[in-house]
């Protein structure tokens, strides 16, 4: 891994070289009407590796949602669709950039926030639902995870935690801080965190980057005990995963992980991982789907040195959440199969995703289809909501989060008291 | 600018509180320090001619939560409702873009920026011709040092962005770099 850093460092180097270069070379030229230059290549890192010099390649930007939650009548609900015999309803409203959840034992919905700074509760007393502030001030809080009575929350760059959160929902105490050797990149340094089945915390640690070397503190999974003590890397070759579970009957981890940008409109797919023994690598940078060799980065790899997705999510699909379902509301085939929330593309001219997947594994665990589930999001190649997380209640009923209109949604099936779509 | 800051603040706690103002009476104590026909004439303030107004919405809401930090912008955003940050980024966006310096640009630090913004692509997410689309902002004809400063901000990540997008491009960026870059979109025509 040190050497992977030098590396690193020696490319930066040279980029900085050649860039002085470039400058004096043009700055030598008489001061008469210079020919329009062509583009220099990239410097060594950009996020714009790949990008081709072409039309449809520069009508693409990352999409950024609406600052302002939606207002409750205001929802696309009547524009998603489930299958038949699913109602969708709205769970709650009006939290802005509303991301990654999580519940506690008394049935409270904690819900994180990447572009803002707050981390919400919704409370739920006798059937009727309140958003509480629970958090706020804090830089990127993507991550939130529950255990015995205690929230857990990740920053960009540190976890931190609230005792008895359920007791102090009204008046909460600024989280305490129990970890924070944590890189402080921007790029791929939100979080999502969840307490694995050996009772640690999984803290991804992304690239730095769109396509990028880096130092041995990056691309990882790390787990950590719970009061932030015993930090060691689970996995290598991780992009930028945003969901994570447990798979019930093995116990084994299954994670979901984002290719690269600008290869193509059509690979690299995002991953669907499964971690089968610890130190394990999944091959970014060198090594995308499984059997992509990165054009820039993986000279001289292979990609049989590292192990290959159970499952591909669909190319720049920006596949996010996941959790088995392990419920009894929804029929039998939905039993231990995977729900996935996939964001919706950026990096791509027809935009894909924007959905909730569900994927059937085989008894091997490996992946046997996947289906859509929650669809509608997408509307004339724009977004009019993007899902991040879906979890499951504990009566067996789904939720899912929507970032681009700060609200999360619940699904039934069967006939509900509550109001069908 | 200080002085203009504090001529601003004392004429904006003036005029603000009314409720029932007309828009245009609204923005003034704006467009003292952001210019009145949308090019600003005040150091280190961006013009906010043809801005697209959801990039302005997003810095407004910025401004009054305080992610991102600059006092008297805080300040001026602080008690603004949802229906104000809107009204108040449309509006920036019908105002007219901001010109080109008069004078003639140097050609030879000219082509030194435009090679650094192909060579970087900056065009890819602020359009070819520089003028943003949708939460990416408009920098064709901004500001030389306001350019500059927020550049450098980007970098240091004493500005944060409202995503990563800026950050991860300027990590590429050298600061030896940031001042042919501004005063290339500067003086773009
Ligand atoms: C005291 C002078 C002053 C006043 C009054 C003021 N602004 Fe600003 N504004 C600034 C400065 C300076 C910045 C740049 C801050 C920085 O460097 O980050 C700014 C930034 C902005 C931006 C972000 C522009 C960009 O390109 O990112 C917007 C939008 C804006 N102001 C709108 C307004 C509105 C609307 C008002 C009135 C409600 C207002 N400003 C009042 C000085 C002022
Ligand atoms: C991948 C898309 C992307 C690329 C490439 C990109 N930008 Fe940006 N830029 C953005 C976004 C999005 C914002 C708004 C960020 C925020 O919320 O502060 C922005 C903001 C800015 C601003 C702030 C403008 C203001 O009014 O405050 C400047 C200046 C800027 N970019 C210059 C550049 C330059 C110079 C380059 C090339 C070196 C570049 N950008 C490349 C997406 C991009």
């Amino acid at each position: 891994m040190p050497a992977i850093s030098f590396a690193s460092r020696r490319l930066l180097l040279a980029g900085a070289v050649f860039g002085a270069f470039t400058l004096s070379a043009v700055a030598q030229q008489p001061a008469s009407p210079p020919a329009a230059p062509a583009a220099q290549p990239l410097p060594p890192g950009s996020p714009m590796i790949g990008r081709p010099d072409n039309e449809a390649a520069a009508k693409l930007a990352p999409v950024a949602p609406p600052p302002i939650p939606a207002a409750a009548d205001k929802l696309p609900l009547a524009k998603l669709k489930v299958p038949a015999g699913f109602n969708i309803e709205v769970y709650a409203s009006g939290m802005a950039n509303a991301r990654s959840l999580a519940q506690s034992d008394k049935g409270t919905v904690f819900v994180g926030s990447r572009l803002v700074d707050k981390v919400y509760a919704i409370a739920d007393k006798d059937g009727k639902k309140s958003v509480k502030v629970i958090a706020s001030g804090l830089y990127r809080p993507n991550g939130v995870a529950f255990k015995d009575g205690t929230l857990y929350i990740a920053e960009l760059s540190k976890i931190s935690k609230i005792e008895k959160i359920d007791d102090v929902l009204d008046n909460p105490p600024k989280p305490t801080l129990i970890y924070d050797k944590l890189p402080k990149d921007e790029a791929h340094g939100w979080k999502f965190i969840a307490i694995g089945p050996d009772n640690k915390l999984y803290v991804p640690v992304g690239q730095p980057g769109n396509n990028v070397l880096h130092d041995a503190d990056h691309g990882q999974i790390r787990r950590i005990n719970l009061d932030g003590s015993g930090a060691e890397v689970y996995a290598v070759g991780v992009r930028n995963t945003v969901g994570f579970d447990w798979n019930p009957e093995t116990k084994q981890l299954y994670f979901t992980d984002n290719g690269r940008d600008w290869l193509s409109e059509t690979v690299p797919e995002d991953e669907l991982n499964r971690v089968t023994k610890a130190g394990e690598d999944f091959g970014a940078p060198f090594c995308y789907q499984g059997n992509i060799i990165d054009q820039e980065l993986g000279w001289g790899k292979d990609c049989k040195n590292y192990t290959a997705p159970v499952g591909l999510m669909g190319p720049h699909t920006a596949a996010l959440g996941m959790r088995f379902y392990t419920g009894s509301m929804f029929p039998k085939p939905y039993k231990n199969a995977i729900f996935v929330a996939r964001h919706g593309s950026w990096n791509k001219s027809q935009k894909q995703g924007g959905d909730v997947v569900l994927v059937k594994l085989n008894k091997d665990g490996t992946v046997k289809s996947m289906e859509p589930f929650l669809t509608g999001f997408l509307e004339d190649n724009k977004y009019v909501g993007r899902p991040v997380d879906v979890m499951q209640l504990k009566d067996g009923s789904l939720l899912v989060s929507d970032d681009w209109n700060g609200a999360v949604y619940r699904i039934t099936y069967g006939k509900q008291k509550v109001a069908a779509k | 600018m200080n002085k203009t800051l504090i001529a601003a603040l004392a004429f904006v706690s003036l005029v603000f509180p009314a409720s029932a103002e007309s828009i245009s009476d609204r923005v003034a104590p704006c467009l003292a320090c952001h210019g009145e026909r949308g090019t600003s004439a005040t150091e280190n303030t961006p013009s906010l001619g043809g801005q697209q107004a959801p990039y302005a919405l997003i810095q407004l809401f910025m401004f009054r939560e305080k992610l991102r930090v600059f006092e008297p912008m805080n300040e001026m955003a602080k008690s603004l409702t949802d229906d104000d940050l809107r009204t108040f980024s449309d509006f920036i966006a019908a105002l007219p873009k901001p010109a080109p310096p008069a004078d003639a640009a140097d050609s030879a630090r000219m082509a030194r920026g435009e090679t650094l913004a192909k060579q970087n692509r900056c065009n890819t997410c602020h359009n070819t011709d520089y003028s943003g689309k949708e939460n990416v902002p408009r920098i064709a004809n901004q500001r030389e040092d306001y350019l500059a400063k927020t550049l450098a901000e980007y970098k240091d990540n004493s500005r944060h962005g409202y995503d990563a997008t800026m950050a991860d491009v300027m990590q590429t960026v050298g600061k030896d770099q940031i001042g042919e870059l501004a005063y290339y979109l500067a003086h773009y025509r």
